[in-house]
């Protein structure tokens, strides 16, 4: 098998505000990985990532997609969103920074805890935003992380 | 001390996920705030919270935890309980507050998220 070729490759729609549904996705690509016999421990860094990702699509912005190609030995992630954009995106990972408003605090969210921990979770973090446009956060998770220094740039 | 221990000594009412109880968490974890448990918990830990929207459910999947205590007398709605029910999460509801459930269950010998390896 191609190394470099996608396993599954998975896109969806993400819909701002809507809260009954946000995590689906991230859940989905749980049973996904689970489902590719992959280990608890590599899932579990993924997944938190990308439902920090998600709900901050479904918190901050109106819409968006989010992508996954599954490869043997990584998982690369694109959450792309029409929104407001980050004004200040040094800013926005620090640990305790949120503009959330009180009615997401009150749903337990808006530490501002949740970019610091896609950093965390992920081996590679890069994000594009746009004020008055959007962002795009894309993540890449190796399973075996002494492999980061040598992979190809995508 | 397993789910069970627990659900006696906090006089918990189980709402999902009885046959899940014999599984002993390997730490505790009170929490009010999804991103501080999406962050500082260990996988297999118990959380204990007064947030009932589904998003706690969520969080309980992404982060493998083994059960959730509402505290207070809290309770889901039915659609969060089911979310529960399929994702194999253990829901129990106990009428102590947070601080006497934490002190309960410290006291029974269990420990946190930053004591434990
Ligand atoms: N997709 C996005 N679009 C617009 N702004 C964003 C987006 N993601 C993050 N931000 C901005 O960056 C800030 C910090 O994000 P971060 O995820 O760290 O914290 P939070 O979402 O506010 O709270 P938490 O993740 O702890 O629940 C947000 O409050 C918001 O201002
Ligand atoms: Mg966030």
């Amino acid at each position: 098998m191609n190394p470099h070729q996608p396993h599954i490759e998975i896109k969806k729609e993400i819909t701002g505000g809507d809260f009954s549904t946000a995590g689906g996705i991230s859940s989905e690509l749980k049973n996904i990985l689970q489902q590719a016999g992959l280990p608890p421990q590599f899932i579990r860094r993924v997944v938190i990532a990308t439902y920090e990702a998600e709900m901050n699509v479904v918190i901050h912005a109106y819409r968006g997609t989010f992508s996954t190609s599954i490869y043997p030995d990584h998982v690369q992630v694109v959450l792309e969103d029409e929104g407001p954009g980050i004004p200040d995106v040094d800013l926005a990972f620090q640990e305790g920074f949120s503009t959330a408003p009180a009615h997401i605090r009150e749903m337990g969210f808006g530490a501002g805890y949740g970019l610091s921990n896609m950093k965390k979770c992920s081996n590679q973090i890069d994000i594009q935003t746009q004020v008055g446009k959007g962002t795009k956060v894309m993540m890449t998770f190796w399973l075996d992380p002494s492999q980061v220094k040598s992979s190809v740039s995508v | 001390m397993t789910l069970r221990e627990i659900k006696e000594l906090l006089q918990a009412e189980i709402l999902t996920g009885e046959e899940l109880l014999d599984i002993e968490p390997t730490s505790i974890c009170g929490s009010d705030l999804l991103s501080d448990v999406l962050a500082f918990t260990k996988e297999k830990s118990l959380l204990l919270t007064g947030l009932t929207n589904s998003q706690v459910i969520r969080t309980a999947e992404m982060s493998d935890l083994i059960g959730i205590v509402f505290v207070r007398g809290k309770r889901p709605d039915n659609a969060t309980i089911e979310l529960a029910t399929i994702k194999k999460i253990p829901l129990l509801t106990t009428r102590l507050p947070m601080f006497e459930s934490c002190g309960r269950l410290y006291q029974g010998g269990a420990r946190g998220c930053s004591e434990v390896k």
